[in-house]
């Protein structure tokens, strides 16, 4: 995984809630077998409109997804975490995300930030107002800044200390070997077996 | 203090806690699909490691796998290297899958649970998200990304932060004609489909008692469409009967410790849960959605909601779009909104009492003109119990498509889709824009209102029906 450190960018606003995973990455773009070339079908229907806010000429480049609340709900696809990424985002803010996309993201050094609804206001207004204002997202300090906002979100320290250092999660699992072995040995007899029977 | 369901299980399969760390769980089943797995796989291979616990892994085909003609090449040439790509990848690593054409094929939510590898006090994973399905044994199941499942296949583990936990207590009882996909589909509405983030759902009390193991599962399916990633239900006789003599069920000795074992799985009554939700059954009538999220639903007698009547801007905002795409207006009686398709079939409602119950309603009725009905078995096993007791031929003789088993149109990965502008009653999960086909517009419905709907060309339930059911027999 990438390491994530501090980013500063341009902003997408991105007014709309319940922005479901088919939406982000609908479900023909899921035939492909690798994890890069998704970066057509990020949002490939809402596209199809020029006025749509990604097809903006001043968007282009930008790097920050400042979206409505309950972002990233519905199906469990990574994809949609890889869209975004091979499109170019590094971050996204949201007020409240699923947990199954949050999850993902912070698996593929893709930043998701929350903020109060009220702060991702400000950074709507803000960047709808100046399609150059750039938003920092500094995970180090755990804080959110641009023109007129600071606002600092949280984010457990074990998923920042793997961010931050780009780490992947099955060798730190795998340093716990004689756990796993300790508790397979110890599991009742009665557990179910995918064994043929 | 007492602990919840969720909690008992979770802590009886944490491998490994240590403050400032997620705890690291064991994972008793892992299910595997051809959509969410080749990037895992890939990654395996990339790391050289292998599948840790090939004896609890298994894997089906069935988003990709067509309805139609099943015996020859899978015409899109995408999907066919996907499958291919999922049968390279089981033979390579030695994972038991059951690919098209095979009696055990069917989608994967309702294979766990026929095989009895779906069992009470289990932690179950899959990357899809309607692994939630599996918790109406009283497993904890919740569906993973692809990463996870590297992860899984790797390690036989997850670490995971400890989830907070929600009741979701249903006094009463259902009333006659209301289904556990009604109380679904009314429980997503009050609470959102953020409602139950960051929770484990339980759901409990005398109406949930009562419900089949079918039932449990349409409940426990959706928890993810009011975004907790997982839903149990206490484990009772009822689930006892439904697992005893399948496949993979304990025998003997071992069914008797895993039946004792299986009895301390209830919420203890000094537990305390995050949140407490409380609904009367008795409230509820046949519930549908209007727009393009689940939480956007209504009882089937409303009309459509007038976007101006929301305090809330987002979702002012949402009804608006909604309204926009679905191409309604607000004020309009949702009983007079036409379809031209009705879709039976997903992990949600695909199972024998959905097809028994859509087939009580057609006995003698038949489709509407106009409409295309299309009946997909959740599994091969479904089907052949569907043949068995002839509710295929209730089917086509009402004129819809009795089709193979398959995700199918729920998310049209496969050729069954909606053409733009084509509005569907569809008893699957999700409304989403697009979902079932570009430009599609979806009604969520339980299996007897998508039969009466097929049956009148508009939304309808059973009670709607006024003609008399032609009364030939099959």
């Amino acid at each position: 995984m990438e390491a994530f450190t501090t980013h500063t960018g341009r902003a997408v606003p991105l007014r709309r809630s319940n922005v479901d995973t088919d939406q982000i990455i609908p479900a023909h773009w899921l035939k492909k077998v690798t994890r890069d070339g998704f970066e057509d079908g990020l949002f490939e229907a809402w596209r199809k409109d020029p006025e749509f806010v990604l097809n903006r000429p001043e968007r282009q480049g930008a790097t920050v997804l400042v979206a409505g609340p309950d972002f990233g709900t519905g199906s469990s696809r990574e994809h949609a975490v890889w869209a975004l990424q091979n499109y170019g985002f590094k971050a996204v803010v949201s007020s409240r995300f699923a947990d199954i996309f949050r999850g993902n993201s912070l698996k593929n050094g893709l930043l998701t930030v929350v903020l109060e609804q009220r702060t991702v206001d400000a950074l709507w207004e803000l960047t709808e107002a100046d399609p150059t204002a750039e938003i920092t997202v500094d995970l180090h300090d755990r804080q959110v800044r641009a023109q007129g906002v600071t606002a600092d979100f949280e984010l457990d320290e074990n998923a920042r200390w793997r961010l931050l250092n780009g780490l992947d999660d099955i060798s730190i699992t795998l340093r716990n070997e004689a756990d796993i072995a300790a508790y397979e040995a110890r599991r009742p007899a009665h557990k179910p077996s995918t064994a043929q029977v | 203090m007492g602990r919840t369901l969720a909690e008992k299980v979770w802590d009886d399969h944490v491998v490994r806690r240590a403050e400032g760390e997620p705890d690291l769980l064991f994972i008793d089943l892992h299910l595997l699909h051809e959509v969410t797995s080749p990037q895992a796989f890939d990654g395996l291979r990339q790391a050289g490691r292998t599948v840790r616990r090939l004896d609890l892994t298994i894997a089906t085909e069935d988003h990709n796998t067509p309805t139609l003609d099943i015996d020859k090449p899978i015409a899109d040439p995408v999907s066919r290297a996907q499958l291919e790509t999922l049968r390279k990848n089981c033979a390579e690593f030695g994972v038991r899958l059951h690919p098209l054409g095979d009696v055990e094929q069917g989608v994967v939510h309702v294979v766990g649970p026929q095989l009895g590898l779906t069992q009470p006090g289990t932690t179950v994973v899959c990357g899809d998200s309607h692994t939630s399905t599996h918790g109406a044994f009283g497993a904890l199941a919740f569906g993973i990304g692809t990463s996870q499942v590297e992860h899984v296949l790797a390690t036989q583990t997850l670490p995971m932060a400890r989830p907070k936990t929600m009741a979701i207590t249903v006094d009463g009882e259902l009333p006659d004609g209301v289904t556990a996909k009604d109380l679904i589909l009314a429980i997503i509405a009050k609470i959102g489909t953020g409602g139950g983030q960051g929770y484990v759902i339980e759901y409990r009390g005398p109406a949930i008692e009562k419900l089949s193991m079918e039932a449990r599962m349409t409940i426990c399916n959706m928890s993810i469409e009011a975004g907790a990633r997982a839903g149990m239900i206490a484990p009772d006789e009822t689930t006892f009967a439904y697992l005893k003599d399948r496949a993979h069920a304990p025998r003997g000795e071992d069914w008797d410790a895993a039946v004792a074992y299986w009895r301390t799985l209830r919420t203890d009554d000094d537990a305390v849960f995050d949140a407490e939700v409380y609904i009367d059954a008795a409230s509820l009538s046949p519930f549908v959605t209007w727009g393009t999220n689940p939480g956007q639903g209504l009882p089937l007698s409303a009309a459509v909601p007038d976007p101006a009547s929301y305090e809330d801007a987002s979702e002012r905002l949402a009804a608006e779009k909604a309204l926009e795409y679905m191409g309604l207006s607000a004020g309009q009686p949702l009983r007079e909104i036409r379809v031209d398709t009705v879709f039976v079939g997903s992990c949600t409602n695909g199972r024998i009492e959905d097809l028994r119950s859509a087939a009580a309603v057609l006995q003698g009725r038949k489709v509407a003109d106009g409409v295309r009905m299309l009946v997909v078995p959740g599994s091969v096993r479904v089907a052949l119990q569907a043949v068995e007791e002839g509710l295929d031929k209730v089917f086509t003789a009402a004129g819809a498509e009795w089709r193979h088993a398959g995700c199918s149109m729920c998310l049209g990965m496969n050729p069954d889709q909606l053409a733009p502008g084509e509005r569907s009653a569809s008893t699957s999960n999700r409304n989403f824009e697009g979902r079932q086909g570009k430009g599609g517009r979806t009604h969520l419905v339980s299996p007897q209102v998508a039969a009466a709907t097929a049956v009148t060309g508009r939304l309808a339930s059973p009670a709607d029906l006024t003609d008399t059911p032609a009364t030939a027999g099959v």
